[in-house]
């Protein structure tokens, strides 16, 4: 099941034996475009626009409608986009038993599924960081904006407090049927793909992963072989920019804005790029004689975003690692802190107006321009060209996100950094990893609409990938056929192998299944009860065999002359074979017996005598194998 | 019959140089490289020529697990490593590998500076050895090749000690290293799930001890020195570098904050120091209060303590010292012990566990006057304390462990063999599971009875769970299927699916009586009276009635037929499979004894 329409924030449903579990639930942003800034302090400009009524005259909501160089925006609360709503009542996703999260933008639609359906299970965001900053950015959202109507506070903490952490390469058992684990992808602090597999079948779920080496630990690839299904998502959002090269222009940018006097504003998320951005500067603002330009970081998290990434080691790529074992931070930013070159405020409120100095850097969120600090700078420093606002992340177009404050003298540099996969290394990374099926978002099996001549940007593999699009259903192209069980050690020393053919040997079973949590176990079948003597039967039907007991499948043929042979061995006489299309008719004439013998079939015809009949019985399955 | 062997080289009925070899499954796990402290020969370290009499232990042993840094569990890893020889992984958590190489480093120095060793492991041998380490999260489930994998669950005993779990096919153990069930001021409490592995090796450094709250013991720490400080008196508190001494930091830091006192205190080297930083940086194995603070403000960044300096011994006036080693066996501890021993003002507090032979142990045990190098005497005046600050876990503690895990058997190591020997018995009567203590060189044999897992068919696991559901189903079900073994795969097939895979041709055994009985009705009317007649006997069968005049019952069919000669007589044609055998073979026996009586 797909609930997302967009291929970054990819929210899907898998289910696989009989457990429902829900990878991923980000939330589409992208609609907040289409609402008017939201200002900290009113702002004459914005309220002055003019009201924008439909041609026709019609004029209901002319409150809400306002017009910016001929752009339409709601003036109201955003709203989102949420996740198919009609596919998850048709589902009802209170039957999603767990929740497995891949980084830490893609869980921010979790306080809706958990308050709207009752769900209960666990949620798994792969590390401790999710627990403690990825609040982060829902922070940053819920309290700079108590308007916002998606969720408060009360339900980020209840859902938060229904996540289970869980670290790289951990595995989880879900009620015994799957096994869920997550490795790293490279892409961001914490970032991870899950395999999701039962002892047969494996699918792979790969989301937002990275190859390039920044700050996180390098993606896991070795893990994701063999894999039935190979689910992709999160590609990168612009395959034709090469994020060395943004991070070189963002840096360029940045030192000749700074050198012409003028500030750079650059919208950012709270926790990510940024430190790599960050680490970038560190070495570039000297080389680039800017020491003394200072930084800001504002965002109510700022201070936690930067403490935090420097204890989680472990979940960093290896240079960093060793740092630790020096021990020094990690990174880099604790020295620009502690040179006072950096300096983090939880708002432009209190202390940063007193500290605040021309020209300067800040960073600040939200990426958006609708809400946040970010709305703030915009209008403060849009009107002189001096200035320069930096778009780093690529979720939001960024012509979009600046219409609302046109006519703007600013200037406006687009360096989209985003080191999520690329299609080249995607078929790089589908070569080595060889699964079975790719399944991933329709947007991804065409080139993207704007260059639909860039054959390459899409993705090309054999078998041709399965796309799905947004609340489409999608069975995955596997059989389960095959279960674990265990044997008991009692039952199995019991067991006798016959071989069959050079290497196969057969044997049969009969035993008592036990299944227990999704487990099953064979054990030795009881003792058959000793019969009850001494008692006298009553009724007839206490006779009645248990017909549930199963006779064993024979196979092979009966070789007539041996069987006479035998036959007479046994003591039968005035035996007869006659041949026929089939077979041959051995005639007991004493007995009054007929014995039909076929390739593969044979018929006992005689007359009541039971105990005669047993005696051919057994003879006859001598020469037979019984399964 | 597979087992699993265990043999401690190293703490079996002993404290110190913890070294338990495992072979599991025909795998071989060597668990900790300790040394000893009480000696300084040979036997400070394992004999690892036990382990293979002459071939290369890299061969022999598939992977080396360290469970924490302190140097009676890898302090014979260099040793071992480059000196011995053994390429293979060594496995330990982030902390550990972070913390570990500094330790080996500064005993090095006390080894071969200070008391001239010679032929002991060289700084480069250290570095070698931890190239060969491999960093483990706590839960990653580590593959360390296709069949033996290993997980790290959070012991609590200090920064980054973790539990073992090996683990081969469905045999585990759960090695526990050093552990605490207490969350302290810095760590959190060990955890581990009913991952009921077949043995738990556990440390019983407290067997017998069930200690007091540790709020009280707090308070008489705090009170001893306190009182000792006011009457101006110096207080010593030896340390090891990481664990306790971070912990008594907090306790004094505070106490001093709230006191508001000016006495200083001071940490002995810069290992110490360092050893913060190290706190700092891995604040996410501390426990939850401080992970939850350390925005606002870090824990071990301490106002009131300040570096130690050699001359300062010499002041006059109170201070408190943390001075390492714990165990007073030599480095600065031992120095300023000497210098202060002989004023009855001044203190000793030795907050751990120490090992037999060493100044600490001497003390602790009441002698008053110790014979030192050179044949001096040193008296000692000052008062000695004793207070159990060690992160391990007592009795109460270990209990709780065993039950948590419920492990198929116990084996007890890292302890004295009194100890061992009560707890052994309050384990089994307690627990009712089986508890060993070997000592050292001692090997215990646990035998197993692994269940073989099989693949199964999902079609007759199906079939076989939808009929396990009726309600009736009080009786255990039989299941019946073949087993295919090819090569080492082995699958679990319906019998039919086992001869189609292998183009074997199914071989139909009938069998048809001929029954005669004496009606001298019509035959539709004879297989009527068969019919309702079986129906009556046979409640719990499908009888059917077919309208071509046969009955069935389930898959019998039964035809009646009229032989021309006697008219009196009806044969009743009776034909089966062989798998209906039995209920054949009873309707032919029901039959003969001819039908009741029809009502009229």
């Amino acid at each position: 099941y797909c609930l997302s329409g967009h291929p970054t924030l990819p929210c899907n449903v898998l289910k696989f034996k009989s457990t429902t579990i829900m990878l991923d639930c980000g939330l589409d942003m992208t609609s907040t475009l289409n609402f008017l800034p939201l200002p900290l302090v009113q702002s004459p400009r914005l309220s002055n626009l003019p009201g924008w009524s439909l041609k026709d005259g019609n004029a209901f909501l002319d409150k809400e409608l306002k017009e910016c160089s001929g752009h339409v925006f709601v003036d109201s609360v955003p709203e989102f986009c949420l996740p198919e709503v009609r596919l998850r009542r048709a589902n009802n996703l209170s039957t999603v038993d767990v929740i497995l999260i891949s980084n830490y933008a893609l869980y921010d639609a979790l306080p809706i599924h958990t308050r709207h359906t009752g769900f209960t299970a666990q949620c798994m965001p792969r590390n401790h960081r999710p627990d403690r900053l990825l609040p982060s950015p829902l922070k940053d959202a819920v309290e700079v904006s108590t308007w916002r109507r998606c969720y408060t506070m009360q339900e980020v903490n209840s859902a938060l407090s229904k996540i289970q952490l869980v670290g790289y390469s951990q595995k989880i058992e879900l009620f015994g049927a799957v096994q869920v684990t997550p490795l790293s992808s490279g892409y961001a602090l914490g970032s991870s793909n899950w395999i999701i597999q039962s002892h047969y079948e494996k699918v792979s779920y790969v989301s937002g992963s990275s190859l390039l080496t920044t700050h996180p630990q390098p993606m896991d690839q070795a893990s994701l072989k063999n894999s039935d299904v190979l689910v992709l998502t999160g590609l990168t959002q612009i395959p034709t920019a090469n994020p060395d090269g943004m991070v070189g222009e963002f840096c360029s940018n940045l030192a000749l804005t700074v050198r012409n006097g003028g500030n750079v504003l650059v919208p950012c998320y709270p926790s990510g790029v940024i430190y790599d951005l960050l680490e970038c500067l560190y070495q570039y603002i000297d080389s680039a004689g800017l020491s003394s330009v200072p930084l800001y970081f504002i965002s109510p998290v700022a201070n936690s975003s930067l403490e935090f990434s420097q204890i989680f080691a472990e979940w960093l790529c290896h240079n960093k690692q060793s740092k630790v074992y020096l021990p020094e931070p990690p990174f880099p930013h604790a020295e620009l802190i502690q040179t006072n070159k950096l300096k983090h405020y939880p708002s432009i409120h209190g202390d940063f107006s007193n500290d605040f100095r021309q020209p300067c850097v800040v960073f600040t969120g939200h990426p958006s321009l609708r809400f946040g600090d970010v709305v703030h700078f915009m209008e403060l420093w849009g009107k002189s060209s001096l200035n320069t606002v930096i778009f780093t992340e690529p979720d939001f177009s960024y012509l979009e996100a600046l219409a609302p404050y046109q006519p703007l003298a600013m200037k406006c540099i687009y360096c989209p950094i985003d080191t999520r996969l690329n299609f080249i290394q995607v078929s790089k990374l589908l070569k080595e990893v060889q699964p079975l099926h790719v399944v991933c978002p329709e947007q991804y099996t065409q080139p993207p609409p704007a260059q639909s001549h860039r054959m390459d940007l899409m993705i090309d593999c054999q078998p041709p990938a399965m796309s799905y699009r947004r609340a489409e259903v999608l069975a995955l192209p596997f059989k389960r056929r095959y279960e674990k069980i265990e044997i008991m050690p009692e039952l199995a020393d019991s067991l006798v192998p016959m071989e069959i053919k050079p290497g196969i040997s057969l044997a049969t079973v009969s035993a008592v299944l036990h299944t227990k949590d999704n487990k099953h176990l064979l054990q030795p079948p009881p003792r058959p009860a000793q019969p009850t003597s001494g008692k006298k039967r009553k009724r007839v039907s206490d006779d009645v065999p248990d017909c549930k007991v199963l006779k064993p499948l024979l196979s092979g043929s009966i070789p007539v002359e041996q069987f006479v042979q035998t036959l007479e061995k046994h003591g039968f006489s005035d035996i007869k074979v006659e041949d026929t299309a089939k077979g041959h008719i051995v005639l007991l004439q004493e007995a009054e017996t007929l014995i039909q013998i076929e390739e593969d079939s044979t018929h006992i015809i005689c007359d009541n005598d039971e105990m005669l009949r047993v005696r051919l019985r057994d003879l006859v399955l001598k020469f037979l194998q019984k399964f | 019959m597979p087992e699993i062997r265990v043999t401690p080289l190293g703490a079996g009925q002993d404290v110190g140089r913890s070294c338990i070899l495992v072979s599991i499954a025909g795998k071989n796990v060597m668990l900790d490289c300790g040394m000893h402290m009480g000696f300084n020969d040979d036997r400070r370290f394992p004999d690892f020529s036990y382990i293979t009499q002459n071939g290369r232990l890299t061969d022999f042993l598939d992977c080396v697990i360290i469970s924490h840094f302190h140097l009676d569990h890898c302090g014979a890893l260099p040793y071992f490593s480059e000196m011995v020889g053994y390429d293979g992984p060594i496995y330990m958590t982030h902390p550990t590998q972070a913390i570990c190489p500094i330790l080996l480093e500064d005993y090095r120095k006390i080894a071969v500076d200070k008391k001239g060793e010679a032929n002991f492991f060289t700084s480069q041998m250290i570095k070698d050895c931890m190239k060969k380490v491999v960093a483990v999260h706590l839960h990653q489930t580590v593959q360390v090749h296709d069949e033996l994998e290993i997980k790290a669950y959070y012991a609590g005993h200090v920064l980054g000690a973790a539990m073992f779990q090996i683990k081969v096919g469905s045999e585990s153990v759960v090695y526990t290293g050093d552990y605490n069930m207490t969350p302290d001021r810095h760590l959190g409490a060990a955890w581990i799930d009913k991952c009921r592995p077949n043995l738990l090796i556990t440390e019983s450094t407290y067997a017998t001890t069930i200690r007091d709250s540790k709020r009280c013991r707090e308070r008489d720490f705090l009170k001893k020195v306190h009182e000792t400080v006011e009457r101006g008196g110096k207080v010593l508190i030896p340390v090891f570098a990481l664990g306790r001494a971070q912990e008594l930091c907090i306790l004094l830091e505070t106490f001093w904050e709230r006191m508001n006192l000016k006495v200083p205190i001071y940490f002995s080297t810069g290992l110490t120091e360092k050893a913060n930083h190290y706190y700092k940086l891995f604040i996410p194995w501390t426990n939850q209060k401080i992970r939850k603070t350390f925005v606002q403000r870090n824990m071990f960044e301490f106002k009131h303590i300040k570096a130690f300096d050699r001359a300062f011994a010499d002041n006059p006036g109170p201070m408190v010292v943390f001075a390492t080693p714990g165990m007073l066996h030599a480095g600065q501890s031992l120095q300023i012990f000497r210098k202060w021993a002989g004023n009855e003002k001044n203190m000793v507090i030795m907050p751990g566990y120490c090992v037999q032979g060493t100044v600490g142990h001497k003390i602790l045990s009441g002698q008053r006057k110790l014979e030192m190098e050179g044949r001096q005497v040193l008296e000692v005046k000052m008062q000695v304390e004793y207070m159990s600050f060690s992160a391990h876990a007592d009795a109460k503690g270990i209990m709780q462990l065993v039950g948590q895990a419920e492990p198929e058997s116990v084996l007890l190591v890292h302890g004295e063999a009194k100890k061992m020997e009560f707890l052994k018995q309050k384990i089994e009567q307690e627990l009712r599971v089986s508890c060993y203590m070997p000592a050292n060189g001692e090997t215990v044999t646990l035998p197993t009875s692994p269940s073989i897992p099989v693949g199964i068919s999902l079609g007759l696991l199906k079939r076989e769970m939808a009929q396990g559901l009726l309600p009736e189903a009080k009786k255990p079900r039989l299941l019946h299927g073949t087993l295919i073994m090819k090569d080492s795969n082995f699958r679990l097939v319906s019998s039919e699916q086992a001869l189609k895979e292998l183009g074997l041709a199914e071989h139909q055994l009938r069998f048809t009586c001929r029954v005669h009985l004496h009606d001298t009705r019509k035959e539709q009317e004879t297989a009527l009276r068969v019919y309702s007649h079986l129906k009556s006997v046979l409640k719990d069968h499908c009888v059917q009635h077919l309208p071509d005049g046969s009955v069935t019952v389930e898959s019998v069919l039964l035809q009646a037929a009229a032989p021309s000669e006697d008219p009196g007589t009806k044969v009743l044609l009776v034909s089966w499979t062989y798998q209906d055998e039995e209920l054949g073979s009873f309707l032919t026996s029901l039959l003969k004894k001819g039908l009741p009586q029809a009502p009229s």
